[in-house]
């Protein structure tokens, strides 16, 4: 039986078993260590192809006449001007619902609500609605926003996929808020109270202007998820092919990344470039917008 | 004796306190309200899928749907079975994991014990950037850049295949492996490190017989966010595996995943109420219920596992 030197508390043969042999275990951590370096680097050259790949094939192809031009049969005069309108009728909408309403839920779970049944069951539920997928957001929007509240809505409208894409991106905005509110330390919350000023007046005075930079830098980021997403207003039904503007909240629609999708599923190279000049366009707005994003949280960010 | 104040009365502040607090009332209230909608999506996502699924089972036997070996919904001779779709998108989403798991972990590894903090500073951007990346363009990467560039290695693939469709998901679920595990393994502290350095561990058996079991709950639940991520992936496999419902696993050929199914009638003009429209909320309820799944048990295994340190 082989009894183990260790336990046994025999020094000569436990030396004589346990090899240090640090050249060898050095030399193994140099490779581990490459082996990181090399996943960081395969991922930023993964980035770097599919950026050069776009601007490769969609660089010739942009020109003002794309930005302004409607959708086409033939790719060479097809335009993304209803898609840009549509993206950015959405983000108006996503913004002006989702802001008030996820800063609002943000505000009561963090400042208002104690620990009872009701503020667990709302934080359960944010968590579980960011794993749910984007499409099944889609299939709600789909029932509910287009069948149901069709005389509000307007059916398959671009009220209804703004709403559909408000709900999928208010947990982001909740969490970010409450993340923002939670870096602002209670001795000003106390200061206010100690003045005589009610819970909502604290907030009002204090804690929201100082906290806003925070929330804004996490509803920029979460409406750029929304103008990116695809899958959900492909299931509410907007249209791949509009040869019009929207002009109220109950028009058909199409935004930018369902446009690109149109054009990469047909089988001709033309519509592929076409939909490379696409993408650029989409993601120098998310680019943008993310900019924006990081100058926010730069410029304003107070450090406590 | 009455006490004269210094100031005439009407100079002095009152507050209507009455009116605070009321107004705090309303306020409270309605933000609850505001919370509550998360309650309220959370219903109507469940309500929605339970009614469609309800009435598909009217007509389609629940044993068919779970033995039958052909998808062909939009067909005369309809056949339903679930294990065509869900092999598929099983298959997708494990070679995406494949991918996936080893570049974000040693990317999460590299960042948080091996990049000084400056390049830590310049990467992190970098992966925030990958992850922001809308889906559809990687489904045109997928389909234009990465399946030519695998038919070059591989003759004979397929236009549409599973393979190139899997790879590039796994490619955009790196972003969120890395920043969440990075966060995990970060978090482990540093007296740990010291301890197992005393003992003589060199920088890689510490890393990996100390920290990242010490890291392991936050790991874990950052690989089962990813591959419900990969799972409910919809953009880059509607474009890049096809639309060919086959049961089995090769990632040679064109398949279609659940989420496939639900672009591909989307797309088409379904009437409401129509067998083939029910079809999209019982797959839909098929991915929300591995999906939820997956969650319960990510919340029980961080529960069960977490490491906490003061």
């Amino acid at each position: 039986m082989n009894r183990d030197p260790f336990i046994e508390g025999d020094p000569a043969s436990a030396t004589s078993q346990f090899k240090v042999n640090l050249s060898g275990r050095y030399k193994i951590d140099r490779i581990f260590e490459i082996a990181t370096w090399a996943a960081v680097c395969i991922s930023l050259l993964v980035l770097a192809a599919l950026v050069v790949d776009v601007l490769v094939d969609g660089l010739p192809r942009l020109n003002w006449s794309f930005l302004t031009s409607f959708p086409s049969r033939k790719p060479e005069e097809a335009g993304i001007l209803p898609a840009f309108a549509g993206t950015l009728w959405v983000m108006v909408i996503i913004a002006v619902l989702s802001f008030p309403l996820g800063v609002g839920a943000g505000i009561f779970l963090e400042e208002f609500s104690q620990d009872n049944w009701l503020a667990r069951t709302i934080e359960i539920n944010i968590n579980n609605l960011a794993g749910v997928p984007s499409i099944i957001y889609g299939l709600l929007g789909l029932q509910v926003f287009v069948r149901i509240f069709e005389p509000v809505t307007g059916g398959r409208s671009v009220l209804s996929g703004a709403l559909t894409l408000v709900l999928l991106v208010l947990p982001i905005i909740i969490v970010a808020t409450r993340e923002a509110l939670r870096s602002i330390p209670d001795s000003l919350r106390l200061a206010g109270f100690a003045l005589g000023a009610t819970r909502w007046q604290v907030v009002r005075e204090q804690i929201l202007p100082l906290a806003l930079p925070g929330i804004l830098t996490g509803t920029i980021l979460a409406l750029s998820r929304a103008i990116g997403e695809t899958a959900p207003l492909i299931t509410i039904g907007a249209l791949t092919f509009i040869p019009y503007l929207p002009d109220n909240l109950q028009s058909p629609f199409t935004t930018l990344p369902i446009q690109v999708y149109n054009w990469v599923s047909r089988p001709q190279k033309e519509f592929h470039d076409t939909a490379a000049a696409g993408i650029i366009v989409l993601m120098v707005v998310l680019l943008l917008m993310n900019a924006t994003a990081v100058f926010l949280r730069n410029k304003f960010q107070k450090r406590f | 004796m009455t006490f004269e104040s210094p100031v005439p009365d009407d100079r002095l502040w009152k507050p209507n306190r009455k009116l605070s607090q009321w107004m705090e009332g309303v306020v409270k209230f309605i933000f609850a309200a505001f919370a509550f909608i998360s309650v309220i999506t959370t219903l109507g996502i469940v309500l929605t899928l339970i009614f469609e699924t309800f009435d598909f089972f009217k007509e389609v036997s629940l044993w068919n749907f779970l033995t039958d070996t052909k998808w062909t919904p939009l067909f005369k001779s309809a056949k339903f079975g679930i294990w065509v779709l869900i092999s598929a998108t099983v298959l997708t989403s494990a070679i995406a994991i494949i991918v996936a798991l080893p570049l974000g972990l040693l990317a999460a590894i590299c960042l948080s014990e091996y990049a000084t903090s400056r390049v830590r500073s310049l990467l992190k951007p970098a992966l925030e950037i990958l992850a922001g990346v809308p889906t559809v363009v990687y489904g045109y990467f997928a389909l234009l850049f990465v399946t030519p560039l695998l038919q070059l290695l591989i003759p004979g693939l397929q236009g549409f295949n599973a393979l190139s469709a899997g790879i590039v998901v796994g490619i955009s679920i790196v972003p969120l492996i890395a920043s969440l595990s990075e966060d995990a393994i970060y978090a482990v502290p540093r007296s740990l490190r010291d301890g197992a350095y005393a003992l003589g561990a060199t920088k890689r058996e510490t890393i990996i017989s100390v920290v990242l079991p010490a890291a392991l709950s936050g790991i874990v639940a950052s690989v089962i966010l990813a591959v419900s991520r990969a799972i409910g992936e919809t953009m880059i496999v509607a474009l890049a595996a096809g639309q060919n419902p086959t049961l089995g696993l090769n990632p040679f050929v064109p398949v279609m995943t659940m989420t496939a199914f639900i672009v591909q009638v989307s797309l088409g003009d379904t009437p409401a109420g129509s067998l083939a429209y029910r079809t999209i909320f019982v797959v839909g309820m098929t991915l929300f219920v591995i999906t939820l799944a997956l969650n319960i048990f990510s919340f029980w295994f961080v529960r069960r596992f977490r490491e906490k340190y003061e």
